[in-house]
């Protein structure tokens, strides 16, 4: 069963068409790399798949459910860009974080022994668990993202959404990270990511959806890689183009 | 994840203890949490006396044994109230007035900060200052209300119907959010003015009209005088509802507080708990004008969570610090206000306001990070 399934979906911000005439499909255990120039409407494709914002047409799917229509919230983890800003603000304890991951299952009830120990093995697995009382505030930009990821595998979700994680995040850290998500993915965790940058978005991901609008490219790297999509999507002068040329 | 990232994990998390942890006492953690617990403790232990006290109070009305119940209990807290008079030298504290004044104020320092710790961290620390005026014209209007039912007009009949009309105004405040396409705060400004307007409007005709035996204009600024039985009973009744809530949506609250976006995906009716949280707001607002004052009642949702916010480490340790500030701040006031002969309301605020200040000087945490709008 497909993970995510968009059917000739469209959307659009008043006169404004956002997301024109896509349809591409996620399979279950896939790592799909969404690729486009600034404004060119891929994280209105990414909140269209996890259902925060409905299609004006066509249909989008989510395990097998009507997006609008799905129920279960834990199935989805979703971090969004500059997410982790939050925590600046507002005090919030790592622990606490990946806590939310388990609020939809735990609704208006008292968080258990098997909550508790899921939270444990979350902190464990992306590694921040000595970091487990410290407010937010006082992680990396790296160590956040890992925080956001735990709060995804707290949840026991199926289905991981990134909109540009590692804005902000300094190049080890990035690379970290990346291997944490392909190690994520190797367990049979669905990765949808958007990344600008292209280079270590084609090292990671299994396929590729280059987006300016319209969907230019959806395939495997290897078949990104030696396609026009690229051009046609950023422009013959992006400097996207001459880096990878 | 490989050794090289563990590595890094480990050798940030050093870094972390050796850098960031400030050596005051306060933030020795096991001191701090006991200091914590201590002091939650007694809030709560107060907020259940205060409780008893309206409860003793209401019952005293009643005939029979009910009644003789009831007197015991409210005996038992003048006598309280005559050694705070002996302690301090004063001939206030044993007042019926003063005591009521006392579990309302005790009861607001609680439900204010409770609620106002997550407004202020989605950035919605104006509705409360919005909903205090349409909570202003509700009083206006209750006067009509009454006058025209044949009522009394009492502060209590007063704050039940500005309770309905600050709770359809927030309702109403949230759909205009939602359905324009100005900024979040344009709104709440015109919310704000407009209520207030109907509010000047309704208060002149309503007076002449129907003439009550409060001066509305009371509301404006707080005192404790207004502040009758029925009144109290409200608060009493509203905290014991907004904590209740607080309690049962906590989850809820702090993770649409905290990642509107992430809840959503989580499948939250974020919409449903939005509203409930400015119904909520209302609700505090109300309850608080008798002592705080239509102008100042948005400090007490503020200022004690915005001083928690520069010394919290974690959320529930900001709700424990905003309850406690908010506590200390309308004692302090209130004891002040009555040994000066001063309003409340000011006293309360400016008794806050210190201990903001003085969370910003002993906090490593800046100041401006917390938006208001």
């Amino acid at each position: 069963m497909s993970a995510v399934e968009l059917d000739e979906v469209t959307f659009g911000y008043g006169e404004t068409v956002a997301v024109e005439e896509v349809s591409l499909s996620v399979e279950e255990g896939e790592f799909l790399g969404i690729l486009g120039p600034n404004g060119s409407g891929k994280t209105t494709l990414l909140h269209l798949m996890v259902g925060l914002k409905q299609p004006d047409r066509g249909s989008v799917r989510l395990f097998g459910e009507r997006a609008a229509e799905f129920e279960d919230g834990e199935r989805v983890g979703y971090v969004a860009q500059r997410a982790t800003d939050r925590g600046d603000a507002m005090p919030i304890s790592v622990q606490e974080t990946v806590l939310m991951g388990r609020f939809p299952h735990a609704g208006h009830g008292r968080i258990r022994g098997e909550d508790r120990a899921a939270v444990e093995r979350a902190l464990d697995r992306v590694g921040v668990r000595e970091l487990a009382d410290r407010p937010i505030d006082q992680l990396s930009g790296g160590q956040r993202q890992r925080t956001f990821i735990a709060r995804a595998l707290a949840a026991e979700a199926d289905l991981l959404a990134l909109d540009e994680p590692t804005v902000g995040v300094d190049v080890d850290s990035r690379t970290a990270f990346y291997d944490l998500l392909d190690e994520l993915n190797a367990g049979g965790m669905t990765v949808v990511l958007i990344e600008h940058d292209v280079d270590i978005l084609t090292t990671h991901v299994d396929t590729v959806a280059c987006l300016n609008r319209r969907l230019y490219h959806h395939g495997d790297t290897a078949s990104f890689l030696e396609s026009e999509a690229i051009e046609s999507a950023y422009g013959r002068r992006s400097g996207v183009l001459d880096h990878h040329v | 994840m490989s050794q090289d990232t563990a590595d890094q994990t480990d050798e940030s998390a050093d870094t972390l203890t050796d850098d960031v942890g400030p050596d005051s006492l306060l933030s020795s953690g096991r001191f701090r949490a006991t200091l914590e617990l201590l002091g939650l403790g007694v809030t709560g232990a107060l907020a259940v006396a205060m409780l008893a006290l309206v409860a003793f109070d209401w019952l005293q009305t009643f005939p029979g044994s009910l009644g003789a119940v009831g007197e015991t209990g409210f005996e038992a807290y003048e006598s309280a109230g005559r050694a705070v008079d002996d302690l301090l030298g004063t001939n206030v504290f044993w007042v019926s007035t003063t005591l009521r004044a006392v579990a309302t104020g005790a009861l607001v320092g609680v439900m204010a900060p409770l609620v106002g710790a997550f407004l202020v961290h989605r950035q919605m620390a104006l509705i409360g200052e919005t909903l205090a005026h349409t909570a202003f014209a509700g009083v206006a209007v209750g006067v009509v209300v009454a006058g025209a039912l044949g009522l009394s007009g009492s502060a209590g009949q007063l704050l039940l119907v500005a309770l309905v009309v600050s709770a359809v105004a927030a309702l109403g405040l949230q759909w205009l959010t939602a359905h324009t396409d100005a900024y979040g705060d344009v709104p709440i400004a015109i919310t704000l003015a407009g209520s207030f307007a109907v509010a000047t409007l309704v208060i002149s005709w309503g007076e002449s009209a129907f003439p009550v035996a409060i001066d509305i204009r009371s509301f404006l600024f707080g005192d404790s005088a207004i502040v009758t039985a029925g009144g109290a009973r409200l608060v009493a009744a509203l905290t014991v509802v907004v904590v209740a809530l607080v309690v049962f949506n906590y989850k809820q609250f702090l993770f649409i507080t905290f990642d509107e976006q992430a809840a959503r995906v989580a499948r939250l009716n974020v919409r449903w708990y939005n509203g409930l949280l400015v119904v909520m707001t209302a609700v505090v607002v109300v309850g608080s004008m008798q002592i705080l004052g239509v102008i100042l009642v948005a400090g007490m949702l503020v200022i004690p969570s915005a001083a928690a916010s520069q010394l919290a480490g974690s959320f529930r340790e900001l709700l424990v610090l905003s309850v406690l500030f908010g506590q200390a701040s309308v004692l302090a006031g209130l004891v002040f206000a009555l040994l000066a002969d001063l309003p409340n309301g000011g006293a309360i605020i400016v008794a806050a306001v210190c201990i903001y200040l003085a969370a910003v000087a002993v906090s490593g945490r800046s100041a401006g990070q917390l938006s208001v709008h």
